[in-house]
């Protein structure tokens, strides 16, 4: 132990909560970051937009916690648990930028009421706020399952981030280019299990088959063009989607030539009258996990943690 | 001593809580510590760390000792920024840190990739293993690529079968 905390008992009566091991209360990720949005930028294009890929970026990292406990020995665990911790970096800055970008995003909570903006957007908004892509959100499967999901989700985020780092948006290129970095770690760890269960055993092979099928109705989502993502890559800031097709494509292909598993042959899950995750309608899943991830924060508005 | 000095120095002393055989000024966090002056005349420390990984849960534990250790050495007014960009990358761990990790048992990391198009997809073992920090064998095997922190992998000597961290290259 090292004396720059004093008593612990500190605080317990008030003063400097922060000498908690992670602190009891909050801090801004964006503490001193030049926050301001570039001439001629679109306030809340730019928040809804930071909202997508946080949103993205939340309930996945919300569904591989999940995983806590549950994967097939301690090291996967770990490896599930650290790639959720990542994602939800990534998230607490894209949330924070939203709410900086544009302030009537943020959930309106009682007076006086501590909660940050970043937790206000994660747990004070309902299902049909929420712009992540449907992938992300589908209830968690077998092992194989979520090896198929973040393989997809990975391979979409590290293309879209690898363009986002070109941004006009300082933070939004900045938070890019760390997430690159991080990304290439998932999309490798996912694609490695994605060959090694293909090469393993015939059940192993067969469940990974047939969490690809289940799973691939929603991959076109994650390279499908938005109105919002289309107005904003015009303007510099974003990153069209449709623009990574060709090279997601491409590493897919390339998993799935190594591993001798076909494209899968389905079609996508359409969205109700065309509006899907992106447009705030999602599938059942999200109104569950919203609700275990939400509860307790809504229990206590006023709540300090 | 200028008071810059003596704030740099202070800074230059607090230890990275999850591995605290570093400074944060070795494993490269600290970017920058410097004394402003406040519109009323009041001397403030302004400090700049950038997180290793995004999620890193230690940023707020460093913050609160960089605030602490100032204030003890007679800087009462502190203020902690961070800083994204340039993102935060192994290679910025000094020598000496490079060196107290490997007496800590710890194996050091090379040089990180540096990719500015696409990444390519990486199917086999990640790069050329990390020499054993106990025995110096290079046998050693990749237990997992995530570890006890965001920062760490899991490896194993083959040769004399104890396992160990290594510093993930980013």
């Amino acid at each position: 132990m090292n004396d720059d905390h004093g008593s612990v008992f500190d605080g317990l009566i008030g003063g400097d909560s922060a000498q908690w091991a992670f602190g009891t209360d909050f801090e801004d990720p964006l503490a001193g970051v030049d926050t301001t949005v570039p001439d001629g930028v679109d306030h809340a294009e730019l928040a809804a937009y930071c909202l997508m890929l946080g949103d993205d970026a939340l309930i996945m990292s919300q569904r591989l916690s999940e995983w806590c406990s549950r994967a097939p020995d301690l090291e996967e665990d770990i490896a599930l648990a650290n790639i959720a911790l990542d994602l939800l970096g990534q998230a607490r800055l894209l949330l924070a930028r939203a709410a900086a970008a544009d302030p009537v995003v943020v959930p309106a909570l009682p007076e006086g009421s501590p909660v940050p903006a970043e937790d206000a957007l994660a747990f004070f908004r309902d299902a049909g706020q929420f712009g992540n892509v449907r992938l992300a959100e589908v209830a968690n499967g077998d092992f194989a399952h979520v090896i198929v999901r973040l393989l997809l989700f990975s391979v979409s985020r590290l293309a879209l981030l690898e363009r986002l780092r070109a941004s006009i948006d300082t933070v939004l290129a900045h938070v890019a280019a760390k997430g690159v970095k991080e990304l290439t770690y998932h999309r490798d760890w996912a694609a490695r299990w994605f060959l090694t269960l293909a090469g393993g055993t015939e059940e192993s092979r067969r469940r990974l088959v047939t969490a690809l099928g289940d799973l691939w109705p929603y991959q076109p989502e994650l390279v499908a063009t938005h109105p919002v993502e289309l107005s904003l890559a015009r303007a510099g800031v974003g990153v069209d989607p449709a623009t990574t097709r060709a090279e997601v494509d491409g590493i897919l292909d390339q998993v799935f030539a190594m591993s001798g598993v076909a494209r899968p042959d389905r079609p996508p899950l359409e969205g109700e009258g065309g509006r899907t995750g992106r447009h705030g309608t999602h599938t059942e899943a999200l109104s569950g996990l919203l609700a275990e991830m939400q509860v307790v924060a809504r229990a206590h508005p006023s709540g300090r943690w | 001593m200028s008071p810059r000095d003596r704030a740099v120095e202070v800074a230059g002393q607090v230890r990275d809580p999850e591995m605290p055989m570093l400074t944060l000024a070795d494993l490269g966090v600290l970017r920058g510590v410097d004394v402003e002056r406040t519109t009323d005349g009041e001397e403030i420390v302004v400090a700049s760390i950038t997180p290793t990984y995004t999620g890193c849960p230690a940023m707020g534990t460093m913050r609160d000792d960089l605030v602490h250790r100032l204030n003890d050495a007679g800087f009462p007014r502190v203020e902690v920024r961070v800083v994204l960009d340039p993102p935060w990358s192994s290679d910025w761990i000094s020598e000496r840190g490079r060196t107290a990790l490997r007496e800590a048992g710890l194996s050091a990391p090379g040089p990180a990739r540096r990719p500015a198009g696409p990444v390519a997809l990486t199917l086999g073992p990640p790069r050329l293993a990390p020499a054993c920090p106990r025995c110096g064998s290079t046998a050693t095997r990749l237990v997992s690529e995530f570890g006890a922190t965001a920062c760490k992998a899991l490896y194993s000597c083959t040769d004399c079968l104890e396992p160990f961290e290594h510093v993930k290259e980013i």
